[in-house]
């Protein structure tokens, strides 16, 4: 059976595992998830676990108006190569820069799915 | 090239209606009275249109509703939604089914009344499950994204962006029909408020309503007709990704192939192109896509602006109606700027007409930098 891309990531967040789906013949990853290969058509997905190593590509600050705070948005390369939209945490916002190394981490909000988000990565310059 | 029957189809009539605001008004009315303007320029009638090109902004089914508002049976229904760039595909798609003889008069139509219905840009599409935990504002945060990369690795500076802003003004106020007319100085650009860096409010479209319309047919019957017909030369599109976390290079997008190949139909070159329309719903795209459609070479096209380049008086005219920056932009704006091509081509923009312009692009993008899709024109 084709694996089912949406319902086994958020699966696997639960369970605490940040994993990606990877071409089973060449172990090539890729993301989002899909149940094909992309480019290729094969069926044979398998999930790999994700390193959680990344490095900021782009970032932006989105302004919101009192008292909503201002957050980021970004897009992380993994080191695995695929690219996630994602929010760098943990720093200002405004501190975020392209390039910066970071960390993945699972956040799971009260009653919402898990999703993976980023942390500045420990001893980066 | 044999792909594209090159010259052989002519846009023969060009509406437009509400494109500020227009209370009281549903999208198809829009549309519709775009569409009227649009047969009665060519003097063609309902009668007459045997394929039609719509896309409506909220309803899936639009073509079909739309072909009913205007009690017609076309032969072809071509319901098209990658975007805003949309309408630059119909008119290659038409361009085809015409030279074919499958259709005789295809009428392209579009109309939006989200500014007055909702007062703001109104999402059509589904959210994406691995990007709204970020809380993205869709799409304006993954153009801002790409206008942060694109600093980044080329070292711009928010002020030529800003130069993109200005110019679509400055165009703007020469445009009776452009909505926003006020002045804007390098000063209101950069004190505005922040939205998502490095966009403020100026690097951002406007949000109207409208209607427009566009009527084609093949160029040997268009000689016949009552307007003075505008030969579409080439036309090509290519899509990328759908997401901005799919695009391969943030700074670079498939205008690059959809004008290469639109370029080699028409057997022109950029250097060839005396007017260029290009869909700017925020300042970055106009940036890219000069770059993208060989008008300057990547990297440059921030500088390229520089010093109202773009601007009336520049040393290149680019938007000329004030673009989705400052004239219009009911959600889908791929079609106005079909239409200022065309306007322009047949010498009727008075006070920002470009003398003797003998060949213009008009150039579309959908989603997020995802669909773009380029249209050579020639008088």
């Amino acid at each position: 059976m084709p694996i089912q891309p949406d319902l086994e990531w958020h699966q696997h967040l639960a369970e605490g595992r940040f994993m990606l789906c990877a071409d089973a013949a060449t172990g090539v990853p890729f993301y989002p998830p899909r149940a094909i290969v992309p480019g290729k058509g094969s069926e044979d997905v398998v999930w790999i676990p994700a390193s959680g190593r990344g490095t900021v590509y782009s970032s932006t600050t989105v302004y919101k108006r009192l008292p909503e705070t201002n957050y980021n948005v970004a897009l992380v390369d993994l080191a695995e190569g695929p690219r996630m939209m994602s929010r760098i945490e943990g720093i200002d916002p405004a501190d975020v820069v392209i390039g910066m190394a970071v960390t993945a981490r699972i956040e799971w909000p009260e009653g919402g799915d898990p999703f993976v988000v980023f942390v500045p990565a420990e001893g980066a310059e | 090239m044999t792909d594209f029957p090159r010259g052989r189809t002519a846009i023969v009539g060009a509406g437009t209606f509400g494109t500020g605001r227009a209370p009281g008004y549903s999208a198809s009315d829009l549309a519709g009275i775009a569409t009227a303007r649009a047969l009665a320029e060519a003097g063609l009638t309902l009668a007459d249109v045997d394929g039609l090109f719509f896309c409506h902004g909220t309803d899936t089914l639009g073509g079909l509703s739309f072909a009913q508002y205007l009690g017609i049976q076309p032969k072809v229904t071509d319901n098209n939604r990658t975007g805003g760039s949309a309408f630059q595909t119909m008119v290659e798609n038409a361009a085809y089914l015409l030279d074919a003889g499958a259709i005789d008069c295809a009428l392209i139509a579009y109309g939006s009344n989200q500014a007055s219905a909702a007062g703001k840009l109104v999402n059509t599409v589904q959210p994406n499950p691995y990007e709204s935990p970020y809380r993205p504002m869709t799409p304006l945060t993954s153009y801002a994204l790409a206008a942060q990369r694109y600093l980044h690795q080329y070292g711009a500076r928010r002020e030529q962006l800003g130069e993109v802003a200005l110019a679509a003004r400055a165009w703007a106020q020469l445009n009776p029909e452009a909505y926003a007319r006020d002045p804007l100085s390098m000063d209101d650009y950069l004190g505005a408020r922040p939205i998502n860096d490095p966009f403020g409010k100026y690097d951002c479209c406007l949000v109207t309503d409208g209607g427009a319309a566009i009527v084609m047919t093949r160029t040997d019957r268009a000689r016949d007709l009552k307007a003075r017909p505008v030969r579409v030369l080439g036309a090509a599109a290519e899509t990328s990704h759908r997401e901005i976390m799919c695009m391969p290079d943030l700074t670079t997008t498939a205008a690059r192939e959809s004008g290469r190949r639109a370029y080699a139909r028409a057997g022109i070159s950029a250097a060839d192109v005396d007017v260029v329309m290009v869909y700017d719903a925020f300042t970055i795209n106009t940036v890219l896509f000069l770059e993208d459609l060989g008008f300057c070479p990547k990297g440059e096209g921030a500088r390229f602006v520089e010093g109202g380049a773009i601007a009336p008086g520049g040393r290149l005219a680019v938007n000329t109606n004030g673009g989705g920056l400052s004239c219009t932009h009911p959600g889908m704006y791929g079609l106005f700027a079909l239409i200022e091509a065309v306007r322009q081509l047949r010498g009727e923009c008075g006070d920002r007409q470009v003398a003797d312009a003998q060949v213009a692009l008009a150039h579309g993008n959908g989603g997020v930098l995802s669909s773009q899709a380029t249209v050579i024109l020639a008088r």
